[in-house]
């Protein structure tokens, strides 16, 4: 039992009020911050691992303060996945799952789960469709099936696929006011190339939303979704004594398959720098993305990468936030991150940005990329490695944080006790790893630059800078012609 | 009848059947004292994980701000994070990531909230650096820290608010719903201009008047040691003076005697439409009631809104209904975006038929339990996290300020448990009419006007 919560069935509350006494303690020395004690250990949870009749893995977290489970089925196949002139395929397919699913009509299905108090969330990333469900323990065995009805029986049916085509190129139309998704578009693309599955928007191009068909749906679930092509992660409030008939009963009939192969190009890297300018007539910001492909979540130094990006862009006291944020003001945030994927992400610096300060903006974006390639100061590595190995415990504090971080395990292939020593190898990367890091992977010289901005104030200004050549497009250019809904759709 | 949810001692999978009134009860278990110099103090114990979120409520937020000086609450919260008398600039994030920590802070109308979420062994550094903050700010102030965080926060404003589609529409509802008096008329993040205008001297102001012991609240939950923990708030926050008092915030006269209608232009493709009416403040009889009808309304596929307009007639991309629960006053709003080809009048057509159905009829049983068992749900998503937003720290000087009771967890799912059809037929009668609400319609720009000119909640750190 938890210390944490305690049911008042069992424990009587405990609720008092005091006075404290008139004695003060005596006034602390506040010359100096306290000394800290040693950090807490703390032991990242061991899944337990077992198979269903069928071989679909299980891996298991028991969880016990609080009444609740997660139940996620990981299945192996995402955008990248998304045939010839079918980007968006997948994201359609996983919206569509629970859209009508094992006899139930789309809204019976939803008032089924809605009533229970549970939730299934689908996620759709480049490798990988999770259904997750959230639920009170006390509605586990009557949740469990409807999940298994949307992974395993969706019925596709053709009028709501009309519906989610209609709400989705309406989706494509609104993100033309929406700056960040434009530069989230234009950063791909440009990063990317056309070609490449990590280059597109998983929601699609008009074109290739009005091109799926039920069949569509019906060829991607066929050729991905079945018990030889997915992880089944539990986290919470049950026993595997108790999950287990009810994981057999719900998944255990789930027919197997071999699992599902993807061919990801490799990306070619950033060979030269150049400028993007996408223009946003009256923007009040800029939004500013720059990067280069970064590296696959299997890469070897991970862990000195994460230290590395934390100094440069991945807390607050990070030299992009310190730089643009707290000293010059002219941000409400900047910060960079390593997309870790099975095949290299992208590497982002991003902020958006004053208007009037979009050409300074870049400038002291510039300046930073290259001062991370110097000697890193001691002071910093040890307050990087620290944030990074400190706050680990923090993603396991829900039974939904859990699921996540043992779901990682399966999707990126990492050895079972990879957690175990992720504290120590985080303190243990050195300042010689954070600089050859730095130089392998941040190149201000050879990086894609994305401004969207109302270009009749910013542009001048940025190429003045002769950062290298500038294309500047406009917003149609980057996410098509406006789509134009007919009463069909 | 509102029994749905049983937890886990007493019955495992299945659902035992409990009568009403016997459902189980949420707690979370703390001990409260109160310091000499006014400060109120809450510890609970969580050793889920070997990390303490120590959290800090300053009842006091826009609402208190005086003409000519919006968005001072706010830019206050910001400049709270640059340092203080033994702590040097830029020091207080450091230390704190140094350690494997982590914080932010929020403003609203009523109060402003803090927190340090940490490793365990660091409790002791986050407890120096509130308390610093809260003794010695003045020592380290400068007109030139003033400057620094106020053009933060006009970026802030740029990228949340005016950089965003329909991001201004929130601060016209306040100044539309509420008299120019009233403290909800201008918006937490405040104007530009009165950002410009916000000088060192407010800060000191502030800070002597707002920031004292007396007006605060400290919350500690996770990994602690209650009398370790109660030993190092006495020695880092005893020797605070006591502030001067806070007089309560009067509570001026709110009401809608007409439909007041609003049209605004953006940059944005559709037109949106939202329709929101004054409604009883947080905690207060109606309340609960609204929450439940926002969900019958516009929570799912199945909700009367959502089925009619995005499900079956396909006339909006989106609905979404709200009761926004303030100390003073709440708003409750329906917000619907109309597909390309369709009108706002075809909109608020639909809205305005089906609050009228449930006006007149109260919504079935099941559709009131199923909201209800989503909020009893919810309520055990709100025990899991200690720490930041939301988490139980949080959640303890939340019910603390709204109620004088820390623990008031179970109080609070009981009023939805408590209701029936005709409760929440009954809130849409009394406050969702007809003849007394804001509607703002969101619509497009023309082309030349996009290419002229630009355009002219709670707020985070």
């Amino acid at each position: 039992m938890s210390r944490g919560i305690l049911l008042a069935a069992l424990t009587m509350a405990l609720a008092v009020t005091l006075a404290v006494p008139a004695a003060r303690a005596q006034a602390p020395d506040r010359t100096a911050p306290p000394e800290l004690g040693p950090p807490p250990r703390f032991d990242p949870p061991d899944p337990a691992r077992f198979t269903l009749s069928n071989g679909l893995e299980v891996l298991l977290v028991e969880k016990h303060e609080v009444p609740l489970v997660q139940v996620n089925l990981l299945v192996e196949a995402g955008s990248v996945h998304d045939p010839e002139g079918k980007t968006g395929l997948a994201s359609m397919t996983g919206a569509m799952l629970d859209e009508g699913a094992g006899g139930r009509t789309a809204l019976e299905l939803a008032d089924a789960i809605d009533y229970l108090g549970a939730d299934v969330a689908v996620a759709v990333g480049k490798h990988s469709i999770s259904l997750r469900l959230h639920t009170p323990l006390a509605r586990l065995e009557a949740a469990l099936p409807l999940l298994a009805d949307v992974a395993i029986r969706p019925d596709f049916p053709a009028e709501e696929l009309e519906r989610q085509r209609a709400e989705r190129l309406t989706t494509l139309l609104q993100w033309h006011d929406e700056p960040r998704a434009i530069a989230a578009a234009a950063f791909g693309r440009t990063l990317f190339g056309d070609a490449h599955p990590y280059g597109a928007t998983s929601l699609g191009t008009e074109a290739s939303l009005r091109s799926f068909s039920v069949d569509d749906l019906r060829a991607f679930h066929g050729a991905h979704f079945h018990a030889g092509n997915a992880t089944l992660v539990v986290a919470g409030d049950v026993t595997e004594g108790a999950i287990r008939p009810l994981l057999e009963a719900a998944f255990g009939g789930w027919g197997g398959g071999t699992p599902s192969s993807s061919d990801v190009p490799e990306a070619a890297q950033v060979s030269s720098r150049a400028v993007w300018l996408v223009d946003k007539p009256g923007a009040a910001q800029s939004e500013i993305r720059i990067g280069r492909i970064g590296v696959a979540r299997s890469a070897p130094d991970y862990e000195a990468i994460l230290v590395m990006n934390t100094i440069l862009g991945g807390s607050f006291t990070s030299r992009l936030n310190q730089n643009l944020r707290e000293d010059k003001g002219y941000s409400y945030g900047a910060f960079s991150f390593f997309d870790f994927q099975p095949h290299p992400g992208p590497f982002t610096a991003l902020a958006a940005v004053q208007t009037d300060v979009t050409a300074e903006a870049l400038v002291e974006f510039m300046a930073e990329l290259r001062r991370i390639l110097e000697t890193v100061p001691d002071e910093e590595l040890d307050r990087a490695r620290n944030y990074v190995a400190l706050g680990f415990p923090e993603g396991f504090q829900t039974v939904a944080g859990i699921a996540g971080q043992m779901g990682d395990l399966a999707l990126y292939d990492l050895a079972p006790d990879w957690y175990d020593g992720f504290v120590d190898r985080v303190l243990a990367v050195t300042r010689e790893d954070v600089e050859r890091v730095a130089r392998e992977r941040i190149d201000p010289d050879r990086v894609t630059i994305v401004v969207v901005g109302d270009l009749e104030q910013i542009e001048a200004g940025v190429r003045a800078l002769e950062l290298g050549p500038v294309t500047t497009m406009e917003i149609e250019e980057v996410l098509g012609p406006r789509p134009v809904l007919s009463p069909g759709d | 009848m509102r029994r749905f949810l049983t937890l886990a001692a007493l019955a495992l999978l299945l659902p035992a059947p409990a009568a009403r009134g016997q459902e189980s009860r949420i707690e979370v278990p703390h001990t409260r004292f109160v310091l000499p110099n006014g400060l109120n103090v809450i510890l609970h114990e969580d050793s889920t994980i070997p990390t303490v979120s120590v959290n800090v409520w300053y009842h006091v937020g826009s609402g208190r701000e005086t003409p000519g000086r919006t968005g001072f609450a706010h830019l206050f919260a910001h400049i709270m994070f640059e340092g203080s008398g033994h702590v040097p600039e830029g020091m207080f994030d450091v230390w704190l990531e140094a350690a494997g920590g982590d914080n932010n802070g929020s403003t609203n109308s009523d109060r402003t909230n803090y927190w340090e979420n940490i490793p365990s062994n660091a409790l002791e550094l986050a407890l120096f650096l509130e308390s610093d903050r809260m003794g010695w700010l003045l020592d380290a102030m400068s007109p030139e820290k003033v400057d620094g965080q106020r053009d933060v926060v006009k970026n802030e404003r740029r990228q949340s608010y005016e950089n965003r589609p329909y991001g201004m529409a929130y601060l016209l509802l306040g100044e539309n719903l509420y008299p120019p008096e009233h403290p909800y008329h201008w918006p937490t993040i405040g104007y530009m201009e009165d950002l410009t205008a916000a000088s060192y001297e407010d800060v000191v102001e502030f800070h002597r008047d707002y920031y004292g012991p007396g007006n605060a609240s400290l919350s500690i939950a996770g990994d602690i040691d209650v009398e370790e923990a109660r030993a190092l708030v006495e020695k880092w926050f005893g020797e605070i003076p006591a502030g001067r008092p806070v007089s309560p915030l009067g509570r001026p006269a709110a009401w809608l005697g007409e439909e007041r209608r609003v049209v605004h232009e953006d940059r944005v493709q559709l037109p949106r439409v939202y329709a929101c009416w004054l409604t009883p403040p947080h905690l207060t009889p109606g309340d609960a009631e609204l929450d439940v009808l926002s969900n019958v309304l516009a929570g799912g596929k199945n909700s009367r809104l959502y089925k009619r307009m995005v499900y079956d007639m396909q006339i909006a991309q989106d609905v979404s209904a709200f009761q926004g629960s303030s100390k003073l006053s709440s708003e409750f709003c329906v917000v619907a975006t109309a597909r390309a080809g369709h009108s706002l009048a075809e909109l608020e057509a639909v809205m305005d038929e089906e609050i009228a159905r449930i006006a007149a009829e109260p919504p079935t049983e099941r559709e009131v339990q199923r909201a209800v068992n989503q909020y009893e749900a919810g309520f055990l998503d709100r025990l899991e996290r200690v720490g930041g937003f939301g988490g139980k720290a949080d959640a303890l000087n939340a019910y603390y300020f709204a109620t004088g009771n820390p623990d008031w967890f179970n109080e609070d799912l009981s009023r939805y448990r408590a209701l029936d059809p005709p409760d929440v037929q009954a809130a849409a009668r009394t406050w969702l009419t007809p003849g007394g609400r804001v509607v703002l319609e969101v619509v497009p720009q023309s082309e030349e006007e996009i290419s002229a000119a630009p355009t002219g909640a709670g707020v985070g750190r």
